[in-house]
C-alpha cells in the first residue's frame, strides 16, 4: 500500500531534475514555521492525557516516597526524607524480591531473544504455511496475560497436571511436583511461561528487521563461499544488532516488571518466598495502604531498569558509525 | 556435480526446517488446544491420566453457564465498550501527535519528544499508586472513564513512536503539492497522511486494542463494582471463586480470546509491514 504511494511520489520528483532534493525541505520549514501554533495543537490532546496519567504520577510518584503517605484526606503526611529508601534496603523481603524479579529476567530474557531469532530467520523466506506459522507463535503474544496464567497454572498443577504427566511419561520425575509449593519450582514455572508468551513478541519485531536486510549482500556472501552459520554470524547478526539492542532492553524491562504471573498463581507466596519487586510494592500500597513504601519500591525499581538501560544502549551502540 | 549436491542439501534443509517449525508451533500451541479441550469437558476438575485431547462426551454446558449465570454476556461487553472507545482515542491522538513530530519543526520538540521515551521505558504498573490517588481526586474510580482516561495515556507513547517513524518516510513532495493546493495542515493530515499511513495504523489499533483489551493490574485496582467488571478480571474473580471449575474458567477464557483472534486475522496482514517501515528499522 505505501510502498506504491511512495514509488509514485518518488517518480515525479525524480524526472525533471536530478539535483539534490534538499531545497523542498527548506522551503518547507519556512511555511510550517510561518503557522506556529499547528503542531502543538495536534499535540495537544494526546500529550495532555499523557502528562496527566503518566509525567504527573512520576512526579507525584517522587513525591509521595518521601513521606508517611496519610491516604485519608485532610491528614497531614509526615516528611520522612528518604526513610522509605533506608527501610527498603534493610528490607530481607524487599531484597528476595529483587533477587526473583532478576531471575526472572535472567532465565526468561536470553531465550527469548534466540528462539524469536530462530523463528523470524525460519519464517523469514517464503515457505509452504508461512503465515499460519507465524498466527501460531504470536498467538500467546495476543492472549491476555491472565488466560495464559491460569492456563499455566492448570497445567503445572500438582496433582495429575499435564507437565508433571509429561514428565513423568518421559521419566525425567517419578513423583508429581508441587510447582507452586516451593520457591524456584514456582519461579521456574512462572518464567516457563514468561519465555513461552513472548518468543511470539521477539519473532515479530525480528521478522520486521529482517526485511530491511539487503538481500544482496546475504548473496554475495553465499557466493563468496560462506555457508549458512558464516552468513548467519557475519551478515544478519550485525544487520539486526539496532533491533537487538531494542527488544534486549524492551525485554529487560519487561522482566522486571513481572507482575500478573506471580500475583495470581503464587500471590508472592508460600511465605513470601516468590514475592517479586512489583507484587512486593502492589502490597504495600493496596494491602497495608502504605502508598509512600509502596513508591519507594517502585522508584528502586526504575532506577534499576533505567541503569541497566543506560548500560545496553552504551554496550551496543559504540562500534556504530 | 556441485549443483546437485547444493540441491539436496537446501532440500534436506528445507525439510528440517519445515520439521523445526511444526514442532515449534505445536509447543505453542499446546497448552490452547488443551484449555480448549477442557472447555467442553463436563468435569474438568478431574484430571485424567494420560490427559485426554477430545473430551469424552463433549458439552457446551460450560460456555452457556458462563455467558449466562456467570454473568459473562455483561463483562464482554463492559470490555468491548471500554476498549473500542480507548483504542480509537489512542491512535486518533497518537496520530496526531506523531503527525506533528514526524512534519513539523517547533519550540521544544526534542523535549518533548524525550518525555515520551520516558514513557516507553516506565511502562507497566510502577506508577500504579500515584495514578490510584490521580483517578480518586478526579473521582474515577469504579468508573469506565477512569479505564478509558488511563489506558489512553498508558498507549500513547508507543503508539505515537511507532506512528512517528512511519510518517517520517512518507515523502514531503505529496504534502508540498497539497500545500500549493491551499490545503491546510488538518486537511492534510486526514487527506493524505492517514491514508498513507494505514499499515502502520492497522499495527498500532491492533496494539491499542490488545493492550486495552488484555489490561489486568489497573482495572482490578480500581473497579469494585460486580457490574463493571471487564473481561480480563472477571475471569481471574471468577477463577478465585471456583478455584476447581476449570471447565468454566477456560469457557470464559475462550470467550475472551475469540475477538481478539478475528482483530488479529483482519490486522496481521498489515501487520509486520507496519512494524518494519515504523519504528524497527535494521
Amino acid at each position: 500500500m505505501s510502498e506504491v504511494a511512495e514509488r509514485k511520489s518518488g517518480e515525479p520528483s525524480a524526472l525533471p531534475s536530478p539535483k539534490p532534493p534538499k531545497r523542498v525541505p527548506i522551503a518547507r520549514r519556512r511555511k510550517s514555521m510561518g503557522n506556529r501554533i499547528t503542531p502543538y495543537l495536534f499535540l495537544f490532546p494526546g500529550i495532555g492525557v499523557f502528562s496527566l496519567t503518566i509525567l504527573f504520577p512520576i512526579v507525584k510518584s517522587l513525591q509521595i516516597s518521601f513521606y508517611k503517605w496519610r491516604v485519608l484526606p485532610g491528614i497531614p503526611s509526615p516528611f520522612l526524607g528518604f526513610g522509605n529508601y533506608t527501610r527498603a534496603l534493610h528490607d530481607p523481603i524487599f531484597w528476595r524480591a529483587l533477587v526473583n524479579s532478576g531471575f526472572y529476567m535472567l532465565v526468561t530474557v536470553p531465550p527469548q531473544i534466540i528462539l524469536g531469532l530462530l523463528a523470524a530467520m525460519l519464517l523469514n523466506d517464503k515457505i509452504r504455511g508461512r503465515g499460519l506459522f507465524r498466527i501460531l507463535i504470536y498467538l500467546p503474544v495476543i492472549t491476555s496475560w491472565v488466560v495464559v496464567t491460569l492456563l499455566f497454572l492448570y497445567l503445572f498443577s500438582g496433582d495429575g497436571g499435564f507437565f508433571n504427566w509429561i514428565l513423568k511419561d518421559l521419566h525425567l520425575i517419578h513423583q508429581d511436583v508441587q510447582w507452586f509449593g516451593s520457591r524456584w519450582p514456582a519461579m521456574i514455572a512462572m518464567s516457563a511461561l514468561g519465555i513461552w508468551k513472548g518468543i511470539g513478541w521477539s519473532m515479530i519485531i525480528y521478522l520486521a528487521a529482517l526485511q530491511t536486510v539487503n538481500p544482496e549482500l546475504v548473496e554475495a556472501a553465499a557466493i563468496d563461499g560462506a555457508g549458512a552459520v558464516r552468513r548467519f554470524f557475519a551478515v544478519t547478526i550485525p544487520a539486526v544488532r539496532r533491533t537487538t539492542t531494542f527488544i534486549s532492553m524492551m525485554l529487560v524491562i519487561g522482566g522486571f516488571n513481572v507482575f500478573i504471573q506471580v500475583y495470581l498463581m503464587t500471590e508472592g507466596g508460600p511465605l513470601g518466598s516468590t514475592e517479586v519487586l512489583l507484587t512486593y510494592m502492589y502490597r504495600q500500597a493496596f494491602s497495608y495502604l502504605d502508598f509512600g513504601y509502596g513508591s519507594a519500591i517502585a522508584f528502586l525499581l526504575t532506577g534499576i531498569i533505567l541503569v541497566l538501560s543506560g548500560v545496553q544502549w552504551r554496550f551496543f551502540r559504540p562500534s556504530e558509525k | 556435480m556441485m549443483i546437485v549436491a547444493n540441491r539436496k542439501y537446501s532440500k534436506v534443509l528445507r525439510a528440517s526446517r519445515f520439521t523445526t517449525l511444526c514442532i515449534g508451533s505445536v509447543i505453542m500451541l499446546l497448552p490452547f488446544a488443551y484449555m480448549v479441550s477442557t472447555s467442553f469437558k463436563k468435569h474438568a476438575y478431574l484430571f485424567e491420566s494420560p490427559p485426554r485431547f477430545i473430551p469424552k462426551e463433549p458439552t457446551v454446558s460450560n460456555y452457556v453457564q458462563a455467558w449466562t449465570t456467570g454473568n459473562f454476556s455483561r463483562y464482554f461487553f463492559n470490555s468491548l465498550f471500554v476498549t473500542s472507545i480507548s483504542t480509537v482515542l489512542t491512535v486518533l491522538f497518537a496520530s496526531m501527535a506523531a503527525f506533528a513530530f514526524a512534519k513539523f519543526n517547533f519550540v521544544g520538540k526534542k523535549w518533548l519528544f524525550l518525555m515520551l521515551l520516558t514513557g516507553l521505558v516506565v511502562p507497566g504498573i510502577v506508577l500504579i499508586i500515584p495514578q490510584f490517588i490521580i483517578a480518586a481526586h478526579l473521582h474515577l474510580i469504579d468508573s469506565f472513564g477512569g479505564l478509558i482516561l488511563f489506558y489512553v495515556g498508558m498507549n500513547f507513547a508507543l503508539n505515537t513512536f511507532l506512528l512517528r517513524g512511519f510518517m517520517e518516510d512518507i515523502p514531503n513532495e505529496l504534502d508540498d503539492a497539497m500545500k500549493v493546493d491551499g490545503a491546510n495542515s488538518w486537511k492534510r493530515f486526514i487527506g493524505l497522511y492517514i491514508p498513507l499511513s494505514r499499515p502502520a495504523l492497522a499495527t498500532v489499533s491492533l496494539f491499542s486494542f490488545l493492550a486495552s483489551w488484555d489490561e489486568f493490574a489497573w482495572a482490578i485496582t480500581i473497579i469494585n463494582s460486580e457490574d463493571k467488571r471487564t473481561l480480563p478480571i472477571a475471569i481471574a474473580l471468577f477463577h478465585g471463586q471456583h478455584q476447581t471449575s476449570w471447565g468454566l474458567v477456560f469457557a470464559a477464557s475462550v470467550i475472551a480470546l475469540i475477538p481478539v483472534v478475528i482483530v488479529f486475522l483482519f490486522a496481521q496482514k498489515h501487520f509486520v509491514q507496519g512494524l518494519s517501515l515504523g519504528a524497527v528499522k535494521g
